[in-house]
């Protein structure tokens, strides 16, 4: 039976590496047609990604993919997409970093503790709209939060801009007002890793124990898998997406943190990372909704990302990092849909088999 | 046996020979014979479940037989795909509609075999062809419209000329009328006149008496997967027909041992519910009385869709009632929600275990869990007792002699039988005051069909009162106490086992006769 369950687990992960090293070679193919050498910039990526300052970074990189991940996974285990995740950390740290700058009277733990629920709150409110537009008026969530998405952006530039402007001294770099510096985050390694890293490993472990551990991690389970079955035995499956949002959304709330409570140490307009929300749809992907697939994923992204930096020095864009992450979502669609048929056919000729095989030893024909 | 028969005459538009098809722990259709004559109208009747849409699917090239000959025209085929049916001239028109509602009528009838020269599709060639088609079979559809401004009865129309413009002459039809208004139908066999004066061949699937004695020429009956035979309409009353359709031999009730308790476990009084649909309200069903005792099997005959689905959902918190109480051991449950009703002991064994029982692809463990997570053995704190689920699992799957591997297999690995004893098992296991049971041995095989009756039998005998639902006549007069006969949403008659003959179940179950709901 466990090997049964490990041949399972094999064949995920076979697949998920079948995945990468297939982006591998797809790129490796355009880099050719560029007139550059793959293996030259493979080497570089990967001498890169033995020198420690990159390893740092990369971690860097991985800690909000790891939240992000997290929050796509648990919309996913509820069959739901949430798209805005994007939008929902935007309006997180912009509410952080204001609030942040308020409760300065706080002690230092207090104080970062108190901006992280802030955080989570927030990202859960913005995610909420979209939760009550499904259940109350049928929006599909797709919609709703894609629009919410370029609502938050438009939202939180025009909040920053209007209200929450500051400029130190004549600096060109204009954030919000500067959080002191008891509401930082501390570093792990000063100005390499951030204690973030720390809270991303909490958080992962929190969702594999409330959806794969819990009794409500079952009922969303439940509900996300066969939606009518779970009615039927009395789960109420609004109230699940309304959880399932709200979770989803809370730690969304945690993905900009890093930047704004371990780094700039304020909002800022100018160089606040994007596009995390999305990439961290490809992260649940690739992770296949696992805490372990999940961070494996994130730190995968990061690194790539991170080694992507010193192709500057060999004249290769960065971008082709861009789109190794972008072939890899594609092809681990492919394959898992593919491995995930063969495992399915595998595993009832088995269970068949077994059967038979019982039958005929105690006798019976079938 | 008749495959060396030379084609004296006309061959037939379809015959089909000693046909099996198998399904995983189901034998859904087992030497069945099937001559339809060209230019006639053929009906295939039987009840749900009796293997119709299967064969069908056969002749369609849906799936593949696993013994028989299929005979087309008098030529022997072997349909890998639908494709290779159309090829000779086999269409389909689907109970359910595979239409695009953003297209017109005519992209609809089109679609797939449009008529094009480079790439840029000829409308007038198309409508050209196609008002001709509609002309010939009198349907007056304006081509030009959106699908979605269609009704239903016209919308089949289009599912017809679709399948005409494809070259067919011989037309399956899956219980078209299952979804039309009376004016409608009449039209649709309008159609079907029309069409095998024009030398087409219809086989028209249907559990509706009524209507296939008005329009076939010849009806086929099909039982628990075989044909039983075929007669002509006017060789043949209604009542018997019914009675071929449900088995004339009917087994004796067994007599029971046990009494039957004074105390009442669930009381539905003068319940009732509509479903609100555009511009129109409709009862599902209207003022259901019923009690079921203590160690009471209720039977409900009907056939399917005349509310007893709904009814069950009634009765589970799943549809709200407009009137009526739902009052169990006692206490008036009517307004709590279906966790609470599960937790006050009620059970259930739905009707399509795919969809209402199961999650397929997580492991039994987790399925015998749902529904029951809440209690304490389950859990430990907040979290889930994996080791104490998966041993309750295993206990079930012993008692109820689930034929698998083990708890950790997915349920789609099981075969249907299989399944439905986990179900079962699930929902006994509880101790359940009431048990709904509907069809809960549909689709398997005896050995599993007499373990759940067994285990029926042992629940009631030790105080469970049990609603039965089924459409296998058989069933209902071997476990019930009494069988209650519903109709369009409506109890028609109240009978013991002993007085249900399939004669009288026929009548009162296509609301032929009716009986003061006493």
């Amino acid at each position: 039976m466990d090997r049964q369950k490990l041949q399972r687990i094999g064949v995920t992960a076979a697949s998920s590496v079948a995945a990468v090293l297939f982006a591998l070679v797809i790129c490796g193919i355009i880099l050719l047609l560029t007139g550059r050498s793959p293996s030259h910039v493979y080497q570089t990526m990967w001498d890169a990604a033995g020198e420690r300052r990159i390893q740092y970074d990369a971690i860097q990189r991985a800690t909000p993919l790891m939240f992000a991940g997290c929050a796509v996974a648990l919309g996913f285990k509820m069959n739901l997409f949430n798209i805005g995740v994007e939008g929902q950390y935007r309006i997180a740290a912009l509410v952080t970093a204001i609030v942040g700058t308020r409760i300065g009277f706080l002690p230092a733990p207090l104080h970062v503790a108190v901006e992280l629920a802030v955080a989570c709150v927030c990202g859960a409110a913005w995610a909420g709209i979209a939760a009550f537009l499904k259940v109350r008026r049928g929006v599909n969530e797709v919609i709703a939060t894609i629009m919410l998405n370029a609502i938050a952006i438009s939202l939180a530039a025009w909040l920053f801009n209007t209200y929450f402007r500051y400029t130190q001294g004549n600096s060109q770099n204009v954030t919000t007002r500067p959080i002191p510096r008891s509401g930082w985050m501390p570093d792990i390694v000063k100005d390499q890793l951030n204690g973030f890293f720390i809270v991303a490993l909490l958080v992962v472990f929190a969702y594999w124990i409330v959806v794969f551990k819990s009794r409500f991690g079952f009922r969303l389970r439940a509900s996300g898998h066969n939606d009518v079955a779970a009615k039927t035995s009395g789960i109420s499956s609004k109230r699940m997406i309304v959880t399932a949002l709200l979770l989803s959304g809370a730690v969304a709330g945690f993905i900009g943190m890093q930047q704004t409570l371990g780094d700039s140490h304020a909002y800022s307009s100018q160089g606040f990372v994007d596009g995390i929300g999305f990439l961290g749809i490809a992260v649940a992907l690739l992770g296949r909704n696992h805490p372990i697939g999940i961070v494996l994923s994130a730190l995968l992204f990061g690194l790539l990302a991170a080694s992507a930096t010193k192709l500057g020095l060999i004249k290769v864009p960065q971008e082709i990092v861009q789109i190794i992450e972008g072939v890899i979502v594609l092809s681990v669609v492919i394959v898992n849909e593919a491995s995930g048929r063969w495992v399915d056919k595998r595993t009832q000729q088995r269970a068949a088999h077994a059967v038979e095989h019982h039958l005929t030893q105690l006798g019976v024909t079938a | 046996m008749t495959t060396a028969e030379p084609n004296t005459e006309q061959p037939y538009a379809v015959e089909l020979e000693g046909i099996e098809k198998r399904f995983p722990g189901v034998i859904a259709n087992h030497d069945v014979s099937l001559k339809v004559r060209k230019g006639t109208i053929h009906a295939i009747v039987g009840e749900n479940g009796a293997g119709k849409s299967t064969l069908m699917k056969t002749l369609y090239g849906m799936h593949q037989p696993e013994a028989g000959t299929i005979h087309v025209n008098g030529q022997q085929v072997h349909f890998k795909s639908p494709a290779e049916a159309i090829a000779v001239g086999i269409g389909m028109v689907h109970q359910h509609f595979m239409l695009a509602d953003n297209l017109t009528v005519l992209e609809n009838v089109i679609l797939g075999a449009e008529p094009a020269r480079r790439g840029v599709i000829r409308h007038a060639e198309g409508t050209a062809k196609v008002a001709a088609l509609a002309k010939q079979i009198g349907a007056h559809v304006d081509l030009d419209a959106p699908l979605s401004a269609l009704g239903v009865g016209q919308r089949q129309r289009v599912e017809i000329l679709k399948v005409l413009y494809r070259g067919a002459n011989i037309l399956i039809l899956d219980e078209p009328t299952a979804v039309l208004v009376p004016q409608e139908v009449d039209e649709l066999f309008e159609t079907l006149k029309v069409l095998v004066a024009g030398g087409a061949t219809v086989i028209f699937i249907s559990h509706k008496l009524d209507e296939v004695l008005a329009v076939s020429d010849e009806i086929t009956v099909i039982r628990q997967g075989t044909t039983v035979g075929t007669v002509t309409p006017d060789s043949i009353t209604r009542s018997r027909l019914g009675e071929m359709m449900v088995g004339s031999e009917l087994p004796k009730p067994i007599p029971r041992e046990t009494k039957i308790g004074t105390a009442v476990r669930l009381e539905v009084n003068g319940a009732s519910a509509k479903v609100v649909g555009p511009g129109s309200q409709k009862y599902v069903f209207q003022d259901i009385d019923i009690d079921v005792h203590e160690g009471e099997i209720v039977g409900i005959a009907g056939v399917e869709g005349n509310g007893q689905f709904e009814l069950c959902e009634g009765i589970l918190g799943l549809m709200p009632l407009t009137a009526g109480t739902i009052v169990l051991d006692a206490k008036d449950v009517t307004h709590e929600t279906v966790r609470h009703r599960k937790d006050a002991g009620i059970g259930y064994i739905p009707f399509d275990r795919h969809r209402e029982a199961l999650m397929l692809s997580s492991p039994l463990w987790e399925n015998t869990m749902l529904g029951r997570e809440s209690q304490p053995k389950f859990n430990i704190g907040p979290l889930i007792n994996v080791r104490g689920s998966q041993a309750d699992c295993r206990e079930i799957i012993h008692d109820f002699d689930v034929r698998t591997p083990g708890e950790n297999v997915p349920a789609f690995a099981l075969s249907g039988g299989n399944q439905q004893k986990l179900i079962v098992g699930r929902e006994l296991v509880n101790n359940p005051s009431v048990l709904i049971a509907a069809h809960p041995t549909r689709g398997v095989d005896i050995g599993a069909q007499n373990a759940i009756w067994a285990r029926l039998r042992t629940a009631r005998d030790a105080g469970m009162g049990v609603l039965l639902l089924s459409a296998d006549l058989e069933e209902l007069i071997a476990l019930s106490d009494v069988i209650v006969v519903m109709f369009d949403g409506m109890i028609t008659a109240r009978l013991t086992p002993a007085q249900a003959t399939p004669e009288l179940l026929g009548l009162y179950m296509t609301g032929t006769r009716q009986e003061a709901a006493a």
